[in-house]
């Protein structure tokens, strides 16, 4: 089959605007033939160049006395967790192949990312998942199609993390009308490996062979980093060869093999898994790293169909191959090792002094383009920004104003039963139910509460704890992007600190509409400045993370969704607090304060539909102070479980506490001059639902104050089913079962 | 006692059953890859959990051709104990060394959670340090747990003491509700007759440690080790 010609429509066809055609033309020196014009497409695309984010993700703080391998260096950060050990980690996000191929489209991206992290060295030891869809409720179309995305997006996740036997332990899942049509799959993974066990993806050493492992290489996938990098539309469902199709058994088998091979580090040059863009990116990447080149034979690659041409070849993402450049004279060992797993290991090539990548089919070059330049010279972008237009309106919205009372107790405990029951805030146990969450027998807090944990067991019989949470709240994050995004450090920060962690470093996945409006980039730009400001107030560097653009629907943009990530570590086994209630005849103590702030928050949204006013304050300093002294009480034995107070407000946190642990609760704010409403529901941050012994209560009041974190004891957990909130006026009694009921239902209910 | 892990391709809880026997009950244990041919005499051969050859074609249904089995096959006739876990119960199932068959989940999704089992038949191998009627939580994590067997067989196993474990609720009553995949009469775990094969979907590896919910599973570990 002959090229086509390099016609403007072409160019157009694969996303180059007419500048970086120019730009292609300059580096070449001569007009690129069709091949080569799709790998400068693949490599160019938002997706592999972040050509329109680039600029802004600079400001991240990436340093940190932890950074073993900071942000952008390789597949993935790598922090030390002292001793010998370190952690590995990265979210990614597979959002346009999930909405036009749930299944596949969320596997495959828990596959990529699993990658990512072995390809370090690392063993895969934990996934999180953050999840975003439009509202499953109703017998709307919309409705309809959503829950059909959930369920194939979770069946996918499942599918893929449960066969391949990394235990998924947590993650977060948010309805909301402005993801219909573009739902959000955001997978992170998390591996340990030793220090000296940290592996590069250079090719470096002329002569050295590079070897193609694992899967042969098909049509599937074709070209998916550029479809990542435009609008969803009508038509995408014609994109659905642009979904790679994922395989976790092949996967597993790769997995084994690789950290097999990595036994012998004398072996082992650089890897490099193949991702997006596949074998364009991952020979162009470790050429361009080691500052060499590299030769490749197309006929050498494995291939699962026939005719393909190098341009298929070279822009294929078949899933669950990876590029090894092995020092020469190791062959044997390489291919001993891959065929004990029954994987293919093919060398294809070997590493050039001549700083480009060579594409062959035989004698003949089907492409010649200089690594560096590819890699590292895309296009780069600083976008106008317009803060969107209404903006300052939704923000002045007052709940007090338009609604100068508070409903009576009746409305309230209703209220607060609708609340437990609305899917975002609901259990989401129909959900993590289908993940494996304890394979690997690590698992310490699972799914449902503040962060997961997962035990490290280190070299000379010790343990260490690693905390893991991601969050974002996208409705704070479309009413002011940069406080929403704080928000999302702060929250992330505050469940691991929950859970007994000090936080250490985080990877961010900012999901944003098309960069091209202006009003979106504000978002980004602002998004960006928030996330870098509150990771420098925790001293938590970002280690990596991923950028997705251009997610809207035909009739809006997403909300503004900068996923937050957050690791943390725990020292000590006795540290690790759960975030349910523990027992009966505890008090109950509030850290904080009662709060003040109704705006954006889940009460207003999800009982009076309104997505109005300003996200709460985040006041950096005084978080952090907050965390600080919550941790230090957590770290002294004295707190029997600590949930933190974000959607929903107190009412929330009580009740979750409770359902989670199967008790009651008497708790007396009749003292309070503040609304019933405002009291329960308001989403003031910096707060958090301590329990404790009677006997040590005194002492963590005193601690916290000294401190100088507001704390009261507001009651104590009982034996009896019944939740109980004595207000001022009346008192709110709802049965543990009845709220229970509601909380666990909310989501089967309508996924059957 | 010495313990043999099998380890085929797509094995996931190989390393989970390695550790506990291991780290937790101390015990010396051996990995043994699919390939090999060979067990001695004296070991207790566990079959993990995961998901062997993809399961792909049907749960253990590959599995069943590696070299490694006709050499489990021949231990278990030898009488040694062979104990399938999850993957490892469909496997010896697909073998042929345990009577019914497993099949995908009533509701058809995968189940991760911690269940209630009661123990039928306390005078297994797996079983003497526990007694008839005992409850224990152990989790599972499975899409392809629903035991399924004919009438007959059923019967026929109920009379030999060869049902082990069954899924039953915090009052110990085997009900629909607390049967969290389908199994025929809630079976959570069988034995063949000469009672030295054993299948479970739970996984006792995984509650071994109170860390991590449950020690609950270190009990069949205990009774193996004074068998």
């Amino acid at each position: 089959m002959k090229d086509p010609a390099i016609t403007p429509e072409l160019i157009d066809k694969h996303g180059i605007t007419p500048e970086e055609y120019e730009h292609i033309l300059e580096i070449l020196g001569r007009e690129p033939n069709f091949t080569e014009l799709g790998i400068f497409s693949v490599m160019w695309s938002e997706h592999c160049s972040y050509k329109n984010s680039r600029a802004e993700l600079k400001k991240f703080p990436t340093e940190g006395d932890k950074i073993l391998v900071k942000a952008g260096e390789e597949n993935a950060g790598v922090l030390d967790i002292g001793g010998t050990m370190a952690v590995c980690f990265k979210i990614e996000s597979h959002n346009h192949p999930s909405a036009v191929e749930p299944f596949q489209g969320a596997a495959t991206g828990v596959g990529g990312i699993l990658r990512d992290i072995f390809t370090m060295g690392a063993r895969p030891v934990a996934n999180l998942n953050s999840l975003r869809f439009g509202p499953i409720r109703g017998d709307s179309p919309e409705a309809k199609r959503n829950r059909v995305l959930l369920a194939g997006v979770v069946e996918g996740i499942a599918h893929y993390g449960n066969c391949i036997g990394v235990p998924t332990v947590g993650g977060e899942v948010v309805f909301d009308p402005s993801y219909n049509g573009n739902p959000l799959v955001n997978a992170f993974n998390l591996g340990i490996l030793r220090h000296d066990q940290i592996r590069r993806g250079a090719a470096s050493g002329v002569g050295n062979p590079v070897f193609y492992v694992g899967a042969k290489t098909g049509r599937d996938g074709l070209a998916g980093a550029a479809f990542a990098s435009r609008d969803l539309t009508e038509e995408s469902k014609e994109d659905r060869p642009a979904v790679q199709v994922g395989d976790p058994f092949m996967e597993k088998l790769l997995l084994e093999a690789c950290l097999e091979l990595f036994e012998h580090p004398e072996a082992v040059v650089g890897v490099q898994d193949m991702g997006a863009a596949g074998l364009t990116c991952s020979t162009i990447e470790t050429a361009s790293r080691g500052g060499s080149g590299i030769e490749v034979d197309l006929n050498l690659v494995p291939q699962r169909e026939t005719g393909m041409t190098p341009y298929e070849i070279m822009l294929s993402e078949s899933q669950e191959r990876m590029l090894i450049i092995v020092k020469k004279g190791f062959e044997d060992e390489v291919r001993r090792i891959f065929a004990k797993w029954d994987l293919d290991a093919a060398e294809i090539g070997y590493v050039t002094d001549t700083g480009r990548t060579v594409i062959k089919v035989g004698d003949e070059v089907v492409a010649d383009v200089p690594s560096r330049e590819l890699a590292d010279d895309a296009p780069l972008y600083h976008r106008e920004v317009r803060e969107p237009a209404g903006l300052k309106e939704l923000q002045s919205y007052s709940y007090e104003a338009e609604f100068p009372t508070s409903p009576a107790a009746d409305e309230l405990s209703q209220q607060w039963v609708s609340l437990m029951g609305s899917p975002s805030l609901a259990s989401k146990e129909w959900v993590y139910r289908q993940y494996d969450h304890q394979v690997q027998k690590n698992t310490v807090l699972v799914p449902g509460g503040d962060a997961a944990v997962i035990r490290i067991e280190t070299d000379g019989g010790g343990e260490r704890f690693i905390a893991m949470a991601a969050d974002c709240n996208g409705r704070y994050c479309s009413l002011d992007p940069r406080r929403g995004s704080m928000i999302a450090v702060a929250e992330s920060a505050r469940n691991c600190t929950m859970s007994g962690a000090l936080p250490i470093g985080c990877t961010d996945n900012l999901n944003f509409g098309n960069p091209h409006d202006p009003e979106v980039f504000w978002q980004f730009r602002e998004s960006v400045e928030g996330l870098s400001e509150a990771c420098r107030a925790f001293e938590t560097p970002v280690t990596g993370g991923n950028v997705s653009l251009y997610n809207k629907n035909p009739k809006c943009s997403i909300d503004p969704t900068p996923v937050m990530a957050m690791v943390g570590l725990i020292e000590e086994r006795g540290h690790i607090t759960p975030s349910d209630f523990q027992s009966a005849d505890h008090d109950i103590v509030l850290v904080g304060g009662e709060g003040s702030e109704m705006g954006a928050s889940a009460y207003l949204y999800e009982i009076h539909g309104i997505k109005k006013g300003m996200p709460p304050e985040m006041n950096l300093e005084a978080e952090v102070k907050f965390q600080n002294a919550v941790r230090a009480v957590i770290h002294q034995g004295m707190v029997k479980s600590a949930h933190d107070i974000s959607d929903g407000g107190l009412a929330l946190a009580l009740a979750e506490s409770a359902i989670a642990g199967g008790i009651g609760f008497e708790v007396d704010l009749s003292g309070s001059t503040q609304r019933s409403d405002v009291l329960l529901f308001n989403e003031t941050q910096g707060r958090a639902v301590l329990t404790v012994e009677p006997a040590q209560t005194e002492s963590l009041l005193q601690q916290l104050q000294d401190a100088g974190i507001a704390a009261q004891s507001i009651g104590k957990t009982t034996e009896a089913a019944d939740l109980q909130i004595k207000l001022a006026e009346a008192t709110l009694s709802q049965p543990l079962t009845q709220l229970k009921a509601a909380y666990d239902e909310a989501i089967p209910a309508v996924m059957h | 006692m010495k313990f043999a892990v099998l380890q085929f391709p797509g094995s996931n809880c190989d390393q989970d059953c390695l550790r506990a026997v291991r780290n937790v009950m101390g015990q010396s244990a051996r990995m043994v890859w699919h390939k090999e041919e060979t067990l001695e005499p004296d070991e207790t051969i566990i079959v993990p959990g995961g998901f062997s050859y993809g399961d792909y074609l049907r749960c253990g249904a590959i599995a069943r051709f590696s070299p490694i089995m006709d050499a489990v096959k021949k231990a278990a006739a030898n009488g040694q104990a062979v104990i399938g876990i999850c993957n490892g119960f469909q496997i010896l199932c697909e073998a042929g060394l345990l009577p019914g068959a497993l099949v995908r989940n009533r509701d058809m999704h995968f189940i991760c959670e911690t269940v209630t089992l009661r123990v039928d038949n306390s005078r297994t191998k797996i079983t003497a340090h526990m007694h008839d009627g005992e409850l224990l939580r152990v989790p599972i994590a499975h899409g392809e747990g629903n035991y399924t067997v004919d009438a007959d067989t059923l019967k026929e196993m109920e009379s030999y003491g060869q049902i082990v474990f069954r899924y039953v609720d915090e009052n110990g009553e085997a009900t629909e509700a607390a049967n969290p995949n389908g199994s025929v009469s809630n079976i959570a775990g069988v034995c063949n007759r000469e009672g030295n094969v054993f299948g479970m979907m739970p996984h006792p590896e995984r509650a071994a440690e109170i860390l991590l919910g449950s020690d609950n599973g270190k009990k069949l570990f205990d009774s193996l080790l004074s068998a």
